[in-house]
Formats: structure tokens, C-alpha cells, sequence
């Protein structure tokens, strides 16, 4: 392209009253890697913008990451929360279940003791009884020697008698 | 409008509302989250899609706000964006090659201007969009626009003749 139609399509770009179809003959001019001199700094600007042109963004582009991630979070805390209501349940019957055996526990040492007591009162209700009963055959013993004595005593009367 | 029928519809300017919000975002990672946002939202109203001539002109003028409520916010955080705190990956592995740093100042150019003249060289320039369809992506009338543009130009012209003369700073 002549350099006169550059330089007058320049001025109209200054003005921005360049078409796009004039604005792709610069383009196309600028980027050709054959400019003109004193037209320089066009070939830095053209040259700017055709690189930035093939600029992509390397990231994919998800649509709704969001909406699965909240509903991630919705049944982490409902899982949570029951989690934490079955262990409270367990752990208050584990709970009762321990006071409840403390209890009879206590309650069988008490039978115990009490057991233990009458045992030994009845222990020693049985050596008064035998003491009760060897003093009852002492007493028999002595009630027979009595029995002698008295018919000792009985015959020797009579003997006087005569 | 099922899933294919919105790919179909919007998949295809995938890129162009990319360079858009890098143009407006300046860094790669934040331009990505503002094309994965964008698509979100496009997807949460498909039924309304359907009721746009221009999905596309749409898609834009949603981008262009989200970047401008992004950069408030950022504002409003105290954490104003300074731009050479992004450095770009690609540019800068071969800086030293000439044309490169040529690309490099237009950049920063382009990076200097007031945001809407940014949108519209990027859409113009860049994109190739047509007057009315800038029009509708920014809402201005078309005398509007090409005032905007021809100043933009301008500005970045005689920008770079003053770098050329004076030598590469």
C-alpha cells in the first residue's frame, strides 16, 4: 500500500473515524515488519495490540462448582450434628448404666455386712447355748449326786431307826 | 436454555471478557477469578439470556462492572492497586529482546490511561468491536465514544514518539 494512503488513514485513526476495514489495511501495513521510518511508534502500538489479540485464558472455566460445594457443607453438618446426638445417647445410657451398677453394688455390700452381723450374733447366741446346755448337764450331774446324798442319807435314817 | 445451549451462547467470548478484565485488573490471576465469577453469574441467569440480542455486548458490560466493583473494593481495603506489583509471566522471561520492550511500553501506555479509554481501545483495538456495539457495552452515546477513543490514541501516539526521541528510558 502507498504511503500516502497510510498516512491518511493514520490521521482519520487519530480521529477515530477510521472503518474497522481501514483499520485492519493498518494493521495489516504495521505488522507487515516493513514500515516506514518515521512511522515507527505505529509498529509498536500495531504490533501491541495484534499480540494481545492471541491472549487466551488458560483457565478452565467451571459453571456451578459453587451450588455442590454448598450442599457438601449442608450434609457435612447434618452428618455432624446426628453424629453428635447418637454419641450423647450412648454415652448417657453408657452412663446410667455404670451408676446403676455402683448402686447395687452398694447395696449388696450393705446385704453382706448385714448378713455378716447376724452370722456372728447368731455365732455367739449358740456358744450361750451350749454354755446354757453344759451347765444344764452339770446341774442334772449334781441334781443325781443330790439323788445319792439323799438316799445315803435316807438309808442311814432308817438304820438310826432301828 | 440448557447447559450445551449456554455453552454454545457464551463459551465462544470466553477470552475477549478475559482481556477485558486484564485490562482493567492488570494481573492474570485476578483477570482469571473475574472470568470464572463472570460465568458464574451468566450461568445463575440463563433464563434471561435468551431475552439479550446481544449475549455478547451483555456479557461485556457485566464484565467491565465487576472489574469496577472489584477495584473499589479494593480501594475501600486500603489496598490501592499498584501496578508494577504484577509482574507478567510471560513478558518478562524475554525482556531483553527489543521488540518485547517495545510491547512492554505500550503496555504501560494503555495502563495510563483513565479506564474508560482503556475499555474502549481494548474493545476497539484489540477486539475489533464496532461503534454501536461499544455503545452498548459502556451505555455512551457514539460521538461519546469516538471522542474518548481519539483521545486515547492521541495520548498513546504522542507518548511513544516522546520515548522514541528521547531515546528508550
Amino acid at each position: 500500500m502507498e504511503l500516502a494512503n497510510i498516512e491518511k488513514l493514520l490521521e482519520k485513526y487519530l480521529e477515530a473515524t477510521t472503518s474497522l476495514q481501514e483499520e485492519k489495511e493498518l494493521r495489516d501495513y504495521f505488522t507487515s515488519g516493513n514500515i516506514a521510518p518515521h512511522l515507527e511508534e505505529y509498529g509498536m502500538l500495531f504490533g501491541y495490540f495484534k499480540e494481545n489479540q492471541s491472549e487466551t485464558c488458560t483457565k478452565t472455566i467451571k459453571l456451578k462448582p459453587e451450588k455442590t460445594r454448598k450442599k457438601n457443607l449442608k450434609w457435612l453438618t447434618i452428618a455432624a450434628s446426628l453424629t453428635l446426638l447418637v454419641s450423647m445417647y450412648l454415652g448417657k445410657q453408657a452412663y446410667d448404666k455404670e451408676k446403676k451398677r455402683e448402686k447395687q453394688l452398694k447395696y449388696y455390700a450393705q446385704v453382706k455386712e448385714a448378713l455378716q452381723m447376724i452370722s456372728s450374733n447368731l455365732n455367739k447366741g449358740n456358744d450361750a447355748l451350749y454354755a446354757v446346755s453344759n451347765n444344764l448337764n452339770k446341774g442334772t450331774e449334781a441334781v443325781a449326786k443330790l439323788d445319792t446324798y439323799d438316799k445315803t442319807v435316807k438309808t442311814v435314817l432308817s438304820k438310826v431307826n432301828y | 436454555m440448557n447447559q450445551s445451549d449456554f455453552i454454545k451462547a457464551v463459551l465462544p467470548f470466553k477470552d475477549k471478557v478475559f482481556r477485558l478484565a486484564k485490562r482493567l485488573l492488570v494481573s492474570r490471576e485476578e483477570a482469571e477469578d473475574a472470568t470464572q465469577e463472570l460465568y458464574f453469574k451468566l450461568w445463575r441467569n440463563k433464563e434471561k439470556l435468551a431475552a439479550y440480542k446481544n449475549v455478547e455486548a451483555f456479557a461485556m458490560t457485566m464484565t467491565k462492572n465487576y472489574c469496577f466493583d472489584r477495584l473499589k473494593s479494593k480501594q475501600a481495603n486500603n489496598l490501592s492497586l499498584v501496578h508494577s506489583n504484577y509482574k507478567e509471566k510471560d513478558t518478562s522471561l524475554d525482556k531483553k529482546i527489543e521488540y518485547k520492550d517495545s510491547v512492554n511500553q505500550v503496555h504501560k501506555l494503555i495502563e495510563n490511561l483513565p479506564e474508560q479509554q482503556r475499555i474502549i481501545i481494548q474493545l476497539r483495538d484489540i477486539e475489533q468491536y464496532n461503534f454501536d456495539e461499544i455503545c452498548k457495552v459502556l451505555d455512551m452515546k457514539p460521538t461519546a465514544v469516538r471522542v474518548a477513543l481519539s483521545r486515547a490514541r492521541k495520548t498513546i501516539r504522542e507518548a511513544l514518539i516522546k520515548k522514541h526521541n528521547y531515546g528508550v528510558s
